[in-house]
């Protein structure tokens, strides 16, 4: 069985899933239970100033999308950080950490955007042997509106400045915690490597509404006849989390600086993706607060054969390895045709493929009085509509057009040679193809 | 105190009133919200889908299982309802396993089709417990038809006739409406009274008055009805039962089984409705299979079916055989009856095994006695007493495709018609085509 022990940061866990900062982590109680299970580690829900804790709304804090069998998608909260004192979340994340040394136990924070209050927390939490901590620079709900979380980490010049404090009055790792809520992740990421923090975690949640109660009218989770925006995450915010994380990864300025991804973790496959992605490690929430903290037994049962199938002994092994195979649109090699072809033995004859491509694509299947469906290959622009749409997993798929061979669509024939955009002759600043 | 299987003869009370409850109950239990949801889910929404055209009625099956998903059951059975308005009595009666679901693609992946039946059911059942009748009446044409037989080829044409204007008036030689969704039928597959509710609230379209007692031949003339009214479509269905003609025919015990079950739909009681120790059911077809489960129901110690030829030519589908296997009824084939023994009533069957050649059943010399205090006939109903002057084709009133009979003015459909299989399903759908038919034809 493959060894999933996993540094990240010089911070040892015995595999790469870590409980995310958020309910599941808000309490001594079940962070244990959480460590019970098998949780590598966890990111201590979000600490603040010392004084009077934040208050949470006393309705519904959470909202959700699902789909078949009310299988949960995606998730909405309106929670705010801890809501209990400063002192109890000290005292236990210290009895927690000292009864659980081989666990990573990291201490999530969010105070007001001054030196003062980020220099008297840090020692505070260091006091507790905590293996590092992260900046909640990404809550997009409640404490943005008081300049902290989002407000700050939309704001890239306040992310490094922060950073830089944290750095100067704390000893240990200090790991960003990035907002998707911006228009281009590769810039708060680099301010938190600009100041000095050792890695990024990212998404946090997306500024979301989920549903709206058409009879009171009024945005969901309702409270009192109003509503307003949560932060989204869970399986749908996976493919925008994969996206951010791989833009930090293969960016020239911050490729090689660890990351911890976040986004709709549900099964082993999920950390892998993000894992090849450049990820060191995951975090989780959704996932366990949908099904519970036993889902990493599967997580880990998961990576491990897979691991093994592959022959990697570490995770060190995949981790980054798919970055190279991302990139630019203008790169892609316009000279890779493919087209689709149906298995007339796994067809169950549902015209889906038909449909989609009839009505909404290029009119390149034809279905005959028997129901029998086959691509025009000379009409297939090889879009992958019909695959994605076919009820029936590897029914339909795409097939290379061999090197020698016409395009029935183009009447060109294959050449295997690369050629992309770059070089293109509709390219109006195209560079000589020769 | 109950009496027993094994009492002897022909009596009521084989099991006690709440054993007999637990058997009559639904055969599907209906769908909950969160399961109609989960079936619904399963549909492809097929282009040009195949379960539609194997409609009778071509319902628009995608669409309104949509409409379940996306959570408007009303709209569901809006869109079931224009095409097939006895749509809550299909859902529960089509043998949907050689009909829509023997289609469905879902059948062909994984031996598992979408339960368009039951979905049917959850969206036609929401509509009608909200007393919503969709449906309103066009403006008044003064046109009159009169429909005769108040079954479901009438009661489809008759709603039809009279959202198109007209003024329809049902004849009725029962007491009461339905035809066979009433008298016939298993009552495991309509509880609760469901064929009567459904007769009230399709006649909340108004417009149609029910004229019941009234029989063609004996109290209406077709003379006098093409006289009275401006179009006759006649829905008379199948009134006459063929007999056994063997020996013993007439003893006590052998009965019809359409007689049978019309007395148990009506029975007030059933535990009060008495039944033999060992019944035997000659027949192949759904009526057998109604007969004979019914029988086991109500706690006959044995219950066989006996038909003279092999499974696959069974009229009742492998679905309706294997729930009658399900609840103790034996089956037998290549049977047929020879004679009924017993001194005054019923003790015994003999049967002869048969065998088919080139299509035609033999009897091979080789006989089988059972113990038989019960015989149900179930080998088939004729037409009887239709009205002199009309062409009669294999047996029935012989019928264009929109049902026009060979006399001016007058329309068939139902069992009574020929053409199609005698389905409820298939009744609607003659009695709605026929009643569009009759509009272009008064209208045109």
């Amino acid at each position: 069985m493959a060894d999933l022990t996993t540094e990240f940061l010089g911070i040892k866990s015995p595999n790469p899933f870590w409980l995310a900062s958020a309910p599941p982590t808000d309490k001594e109680y079940n962070v244990r239970r959480a460590f019970e299970a098998g949780w590598g580690g966890v990111v201590w829900k979000t600490l603040g100033s010392e004084g009077p804790p934040v208050v949470n709304v006393n309705g519904p804090r959470y909202g959700a999308i699902w789909g078949a069998d009310r299988r949960l998608l995606g998730l909405n909260n309106i929670e705010l950080i801890t809501d209990r004192s400063l002192e109890t979340n000290l005292e236990e994340i210290t009895r927690v950490k000292k009864d659980y040394p081989d666990r990573a136990v990291i201490v999530s924070i969010m105070v007001p955007c001054e030196e003062e209050a980020w220099k008297a927390i840090l020692p505070k939490v260091e006091a507790t042997g905590a293996d590092g901590i992260e900046l909640n620079f990404g809550c997009p709900h409640g404490m943005a509106e008081r300049g902290m979380g989002s407000a700050v980490g939309q704001v890239p010049e306040y992310i490094q400045m922060v950073t830089e404090w944290c750095k100067k009055y704390y000893s240990k790792p200090v790991i960003v915690k990035l907002t998707p809520n911006i228009t281009d992740v590769r810039f708060p990421a680099r301010a938190a490597k600009a100041g000095g923090g050792d890695a990024v975690s990212l998404i946090n949640t997306i500024n979301s509404i989920v549903s709206v109660d058409l009879d009171s009218m009024a945005p969901e989770p309702t409270i009192g006849g109003k509503g307003t925006h949560g932060g989204y995450c869970g399986p749908a915010v996976k493919p925008i989390a994969m996206n951010m994380v791989a833009e930090i990864a293969r960016d020239p300025q911050t490729h090689g600086l660890p990351i911890s991804a976040i986004g709709g973790v549900t099964t082993w496959k999920d950390a892998a993706e993000f894992m090849a992605l450049g990820a060191g490690n995951v975090q989780v929430c959704t996932a366990a607060m949908t099904y519970g903290f036993n889902v990493v037994k599967e997580m880990i049962s998961g990576l491990s054969n897979w691991m093994d199938e592959k022959g990697y002994t570490s995770t060190q092994d995949f981790i980054g390895m798919a970055v190279p195979n991302v990139t630019d649109w203008q790169y892609l090699d316009l000279n890779f045709v493919t087209k689709a072809k149906i298995s007339q033995d796994d067809c169950i004859k549902c015209g889906r493929c038909y449909a989609a491509c009839e009505d909404t694509s290029h009119q390149a299947i034809a279905m005959s009085e028997d129901r029998t469906f086959t691509v025009k290959d000379e009409e297939c622009v090889a879009c992958n509509l019909c695959v994605n749409v076919c009820p029936v997993e590897g029914c339909i798929t795409m097939e290379e057009v061999p090197v020698g061979e016409v395009d029935l669509r183009t009447g060109k024939v294959v050449t295997g040679e690369y050629a992309n955009w770059t070089t293109h002759p509709n390219n109006p600043s195209a560079t000589a193809a020769e | 105190m109950a009496m027993s299987h094994q009492a002897s003869g022909i009596q009521a009370g084989r099991l006690s009133a709440p054993e007999i409850a637990d058997n009559f109950g639904d055969l599907h239990a209906p769908y909950d919200q969160h399961e109609a949801a989960v079936a619904a889910d399963r549909c492809y929404f097929c282009y040009d889908a195949p379960c539609m055209t194997a409609c009778p009625t071509s319902i628009d099956i995608p669409q309104f299982i949509r409409e379940i998903q996306a959570g408007h059951p009303v709209s569901a059975a809006k869109t079931i309802l224009e095409q097939n308005i006895l749509g809550g009595m299909c859902a529960r009666v089509c043998p949907t396993e050689t009909l829509c679901e023997e289609v469905c693609v879902r059948e062909t992946a994984e031996g598992k089709p979408v339960e368009i039946g039951r979905l049917q059911r959850y969206a036609t059942d929401t509509l009608m417990a909200r007393g919503v009748h969709p449906f309103t009446r066009a403006e008044a044409t003064g046109k009159r038809v009169a429909v005769v037989g108040a079954g479901p080829a009438g009661l489809a044409a008759a709603h039809r006739l009279a959202m198109l204007g007209h003024d329809v008036v049902v004849y009725d030689g029962k007491d009461k409406a339905g035809g066979l969704n009433e008298f016939g039928i298993a009552a495991y597959k309509s509880t609760n009274d469901f064929a009567a509710r459904e007769v009230e609230w399709l006649l909340q379209i108004g417009g149609i008055s029910m004229e019941y007692g009234k029989k063609l031949g004996q109290d209406l003339s077709l003379d006098a009805l093409k006289g009275d009214f401006d179009a006759v479509f006649l829905s008379i269905g199948l009134g006459g039962v063929n007999a056994l003609r063997s020996a013993g025919e007439d003893k006590d015990g052998v009965r019809d089984a359409v007689d049978f079950i019309a007395e148990l739909r009506q029975a007030e009681d059933l535990s009060a409705l008495p039944v033999g120790r060992n019944v035997v059911v000659i027949g192949g077809g759904m009526t057998a299979v109604d007969a004979a489960v019914q029988s086991k129901l109500l706690g006959a110690e044995n219950v066989t079916i006996a038909y003279r030829r092999g499974r696959e030519a069974m009229g009742a589908s492998r679905f309706e055989q294997d729930l009658a296997a399900s609840k103790g009824v034996k089956l037998m084939f290549n049977v047929m009856p020879k004679a009924i023994h017993g001194n005054g009533a019923a003790a015994e069957i003999e049967l002869e095994y048969t065998e088919v050649k080139g299509g035609r059943v033999s009897g091979t010399g080789e006989t089988v006695r059972l113990v038989a205090d019960q015989v149900f006939k179930a080998i088939g109903q004729t037409l009887e007493g239709q009205p002199e002057g009309l062409e009669i084709e294999g047996g029935k009133i012989k019928v264009s495709e929109t049902g026009q009979t060979s006399v001016a003015g007058v329309w068939a459909g139902g069992d009574c018609a020929s053409g199609g299989e005698d389905l409820t399903v298939t009744a609607v759908a003659e009695g709605r085509d026929a009643a569009m038919d009759i509009h272009s034809s008064l209208m045109g």
